[in-house]
């Protein structure tokens, strides 16, 4: 039933591709992968390559992190090209210099970060790692 | 559909306890039973919200232990419903919805919590559980997190610029605390001013330690009965006049979330369900996680213009004896957050104030009151709408 699966996308992600769904009804695009198309919840979709370009639309920098992670680090939701957004960590900017007008709108091309299995998570992390591009 | 109330109504105070979540829970629980002058054993069915009490206590299936330490028979059903925090609003939303189908006549339904006995580091891994543990949590994402990016997100959107905007938001706890205050069962029952906001530590970029509500621990719990029932037992019954629940997924796919459809359509299936308007509310127990939350449900409920709120509490209108009475109680900021017991809290605060018995935090000539409980990051949204 499922034309992507978690898994599926991580590793592909983990190879520099990023992937998604293309609905064959309305034909918008679903990222990250689910059953349905996001839009219109037709499971007519076919999965495809995505650009892995995008614009950063908000971001914060945690600097109280949970088990496991290691602050200060920033978290970052980019709207990709074919419209979805995707929540990731922006890489190559310093935690302490991310102001809004130097983040915010910013082009950014989509990487892999992954993690190591963590108490309570069923296999390995990986999560979208975004790069200014500018 | 039976006309629905809720009777008595019971809370321990907010904060650290050396009790368990069973305790915490029987202690609110028996305190509702009691001043609803009913015994134990006429309730049927116990719904308990809890979020975290497998990791808090190693405890799952903890209804059937609240049950059995209130004394309830064995033919009571005993339920946990989570929803991160809507927990206990989820519980009272299905004690109201079988009350009124005919399937019980009196459910104790409420919420306990233990979120201190975790510590920082495990309790906000916990939290973080709430979003979406396959697509977000990898970055590390935190709930101070969720709601720092919805800060930049609303200052971007609306143009403000982001200092005017975090005085604003500080505005906000400081009226928070200020109702605390005026709350025996506080977590924090002292005054702030916009300065102990903005000197705090940054937590997430751009909130500071009082721009996030504690973890805490406590229960509360309310009897929900049909009319009959109520008049019988209490002089002041309090009517649940409508409820409405909504769900979303991850947070990427919700984009935009200064504007949180779920929300808006629960809020809407409540007031259509009342019979009300936003206009018609007198006193709103609301979300507020971190003061920028309460901004954007603000506008979410319709309680205010989308990209008007902040300037609404710069302006005092959400203020005890302002244009609406928000979190009157001091709210999750102040009177503390125990993630499964918080709705309930807000439904307490809102069955006193409607009954005139809040003191020196009492909004005056309440009649209709409205609780907003967002689980998790908008995954779960329940509102409640209150009358006499
Ligand atoms: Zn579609």
């Amino acid at each position: 039933m499922y034309k992507l699966t978690y898994k599926q996308y991580f590793d592909a992600l983990k190879e520099g591709k990023l992937l998604g769904l293309k609905c064959n009804d309305c034909g918008s695009y679903t990222a990250p992968p689910k059953l349905c198309c996001d839009k219109c919840g037709s499971t007519s979709t076919e999965v495809v390559s995505l650009s892995g370009k995008g614009v950063i639309k908000t971001f914060t920098v945690i600097r109280v992190s949970p088990e496991g992670y290691e602050a200060p680090y920033i978290v970052a939701m980019a709207e990709l090209e074919e419209g979805p957004w995707l929540m990731g960590n922006l890489i190559n900017v310093d935690p302490d210099k991310a102001k809004m007008d130097n983040i915010i709108g910013k082009k950014v091309t989509v990487s892999a970060k992954i993690l190591p299995k963590m108490n309570y998570t069923p296999d390995e992390g990986v999560t979208p790692a975004f790069v200014i591009a500018e | 559909m039976r006309k629905v109330a809720v009777m008595g109504v019971g809370m321990t105070k907010f904060g650290p306890t050396e009790k368990s979540q069973v305790e915490l829970f029987a202690e609110a629980a028996m305190e509702a039973i009691n001043t609803s002058n009913i015994k134990p054993k006429d309730v049927q069915a116990l719904f308990l919200g809890n979020g975290l009490g497998d990791f808090e206590e190693g405890q799952l299936n903890l209804a059937g232990f609240c049950a059995n330490e209130l004394g309830l028979p064995p033919e009571t059903t005993a339920m946990r419903f989570e929803g991160a925090c809507a927990s206990a609003s989820i519980a009272i939303r299905n004690a109201f919805l079988l009350v009124a189908s005919g399937a019980y006549d009196i459910v104790v339904a409420g919420g306990t919590e233990r979120a201190l006995s975790m510590g920082t580091s495990l309790a906000t891994r916990t939290f973080a559980m709430g979003t979406d543990s396959k697509y977000e949590e990898f970055s590390g994402l935190t709930f101070p997190g969720v709601f720092a990016m919805l800060a930049h997100l609303y200052a971007d959107k609306y143009n403000v610029p982001l200092p005017k905007l975090k005085e604003r938001m500080a505005m906000v706890a400081v009226k928070n605390h200020k109702n605390g205050a005026k709350n025996p069962l506080a977590q924090f029952q002292k005054e702030i001013t916009v300065e102990t906001v903005l000197k705090g530590f940054v937590v997430a970029d751009p909130l500071q330690l009082f721009d996030c509500c504690p973890f805490s621990d406590g229960a509360a719990a309310v009897i929900v009965t049909t009319d009959e029932i109520a008049k019988k037992h209490v002089e002041k019954p309090v009517y649940i006049l409508g409820a409405g629940q909504g769900s979303a997924g991850s947070l990427c796919r919700q984009k935009d979330y200064t504007i949180m459809p779920s929300r808006i359509a629960s809020a809407k299936q409540a007031y259509k369900m009342a019979g009300v308007e936003p206009k018609d509310i007198d006193v709103a127990e609301v979300h507020d996680c971190f003061t920028i939350a309460e901004i954007v449900l603000l506008e979410n409920l319709g309680l205010f213009e989308f990209g008007t709120a902040s300037e609404a509490v710069e302006k005092g209108e959400t203020e005890i004896g302002g244009k609406i009475a928000v979190n009157p109680s001091g709210g999750l900021k102040a009177k503390g957050h125990p993630v499964g017991a918080t709705g309930a809290a807000q439904v307490y605060e809102i069955v006193k104030q409607l009954r005139g018995e809040c003191g020196a935090r009492q909004v005056e000539n309440a009649k209709i009151g409205m609780t907003d409980t967002l689980g998790g990051d908008a995954g779960s949204i329940v509102n409640l709408i209150f009358g006499i």
